[in-house]
């Protein structure tokens, strides 16, 4: 029915203005300076000879490749125990994942303050034996920590969704040819999940990388991470070129790590991840 | 392979993995009941924090404001997303592709990036923020949503259906009401309710939006943090992990049972 394609226009007339325009003012706003477009706030940022932002822009990447790798680290194994288990109990435990990913963001961060804080749990325990106390918080381990907590989940899944899926036929052919079950998972298994690793470390990665209520809870003032800076931009100093400009950073270097991602992805990965 | 799945090695990880992602929630509701201020003793079964929680105005006022928000939010969402994702179902493959990326552009984007975007926009439009900016912002990033779950429905669809009914005279607006819809209606509900969880969900897009007069709950949550930890907090934590579990249960059961039937029906 030729008529019902104009039933999209009201979704494109809004998403021109609160989706796309909203996005190229960020880009407008990033080169405006008071008499015309200028290259003034990205020198500002890429100033070689006083890196602060470029300092933080660093760390923000080093704090999210670790939480990365560590979220790799504790959910592959998990990833594969899940995909072997039988199928009623494995939906049971993939919604069980799931549901942490769904209480709030903030409040899963606080769960850690008040366990990590100089009064809380961790401490109070480690008091009774006699230790302690250790300052957990504002720590660029706190914050690593805040990120595996927090997005564990988006490692597993994607990992999980590839591994179900393996043919077993594929793996008994292997073994019927004599390989043992190192040499299964090294050269069969695990190159067939890479493109739910690539998909589960964009995922893990991407948010890690732009967060700010992380290093902000859970890292204090000291462990600035560029969304942190970026906010500061925007609701403390009020330099919104600069802000732009750091968020233009932000997304290219967010669609540079996608586009990497996307050329090993599997499109059917990712997909169900949400739910 | 059997053995793996018996492995007590692969059944202590699993504790401990789920012990690493449940036990500070669990920590959180605990201490919701104690009557201790400090987390560090426990002072007996309380229900004092729930109290002073309904008693502080400014946690009900912006509960109100979370709630009424997702509420118009997922609703409009509703509305918009199914129509676009009807009309991008009829468009010549271009458009269609071009709106798919242009809805996946929320997704996508770090929240920070979208709330300061639309910050922008505001400001730039001289719109005053509030609570409708703050509405406004929540459409935005809950219509694709709505698009994702709705537009898979359409193509199980059977397009010969449709024809039918406008071959036996029916008018659009009437086809659309008897066949399509009863056809889609399961991916819209899940849509909406995907919405509505989402806008719930919210923090950062609403921190840029909302300006300083209104505050949704995440929003209250964080300047409370702010100024250290407070037993309240806990309160409402406990209470937003079970009204999202029970969301997330009835999302879940509805398309466990679609599933069902689709199974049913093909035999």
């Amino acid at each position: 029915m030729r008529k019902f394609k104009y039933a999209s226009l009201p979704f494109a007339a809004y998403a021109l203005i609160f989706i796309l325009a909203p996005l190229l003012l960020i880009v407008f706003y990033s080169f405006a300076g008071p008499g015309g477009l200028t290259l003034e706030h990205y020198k500002a940022f890429f100033n070689f000879e006083d890196p602060v932002y470029l300092q933080v822009l660093w760390r923000s990447i080093k704090v999210a490749a670790v939480s990365t790798l560590l979220c790799l680290a504790l959910g592959y194994p998990m990833a594969y125990i899940l995909s072997k288990m039988r199928p009623g109990l494995r939906d049971t435990m993939v919604f069980l994942f799931v549901l942490p990913m769904w209480m709030n963001f903030l409040l899963r961060t606080y769960a850690w303050m008040t366990l990590l804080e100089r009064t809380g749990l961790i401490n109070s325990l480690l008091g009774k034996l006699g230790l302690g106390p250790l300052d957990l918080m504002y720590t660029q381990g706190a914050v690593v920590l805040g990120n595996v907590y927090n997005f564990l989940p988006f490692m597993i899944l994607p990992i999980y969704n590839v591994l179900v899926k393996i043919d077993s036929s594929v793996v008994e052919a292997a073994q019927d040819l004599g390989a043992n079950r190192s040499v299964v998972f090294r050269k069969v298994i695990f190159p067939l999940s890479l493109p739910g690793v690539i998909s589960g470390v964009s995922m893990t990665f991407m948010p890690a990388v732009s967060t700010f209520i992380i290093s902000r809870l859970l890292g204090g003032g000291q462990q600035a991470l560029i969304g942190d800076i970026i906010e500061n931009q925007f609701k403390v100093v009020g330099n919104w070129g600069l802000g732009s400009a750091m968020s233009v950073v932000l997304m290219a270097l967010i669609l540079a790590a996608m586009n990497v991602a996307r050329k090993y992805e599997d499109e059917n990965a990712g997909g169900n991840v949400l739910l | 392979m059997k053995k793996i799945k018996k492995s007590p090695l692969s059944i202590l990880y699993s504790v401990l993995i789920f012990l690493f992602l449940y036990a500070p929630i669990a920590v959180l509701i605990v201490y919701s009941f104690n009557a201790n201020k400090s987390r560090g003793s426990w002072g007996g079964f309380s229900l004092k924090w729930y109290q002073s929680l309904f008693e502080n105005g400014a946690i009900m006022r912006s509960l109100y404001t979370t709630l009424s928000v997702a509420l118009i939010a997922s609703l409009v969402s509703m509305v918009m997303g199914t129509l676009a994702a009807l009309g991008m179902y009829y468009s010549r493959r271009k458009v269609r592709s071009l709106l798919n990326n242009v809805s996946s552009l929320p997704l996508v984007n770090p929240d920070i990036v979208t709330g300061i975007s639309l910050l922008l926009l505001f400001t730039f439009l001289g719109f005053k923020l509030g609570y409708v900016s703050l509405l406004l912002s929540h459409i935005a990033f809950c219509v694709p949503y709505v698009i994702t779950s709705v537009a898979p429905r359409l193509y199980q669809m059977d397009r010969s259906l449709f024809e039918a009914a406008m071959d036996l005279g029916a008018a659009p607006t009437q086809a659309f009401f008897k066949v399509i819809l009863p056809e889609i209606l399961p991916g819209v509900v899940t849509g909406a309710l995907l919405a509505f969880t989402i806008s719930l969900d919210d923090f950062v897009v609403s921190f840029f939006t909302a300006g300083g007069g209104v505050s949704t709950l995440s929003m209250t949550v964080y300047s409370m943090t702010r100024k250290g930890v407070k037993p309240e907090i806990n309160a409402i934590s406990a209470i937003m992990f079970v009204s999202v579990l029970l969301l997330l249960i009835l999302i879940n059961l509805r398309s466990t049972r679609e599933a069902k039937k689709q199974k049913q029906a093909r035999r």
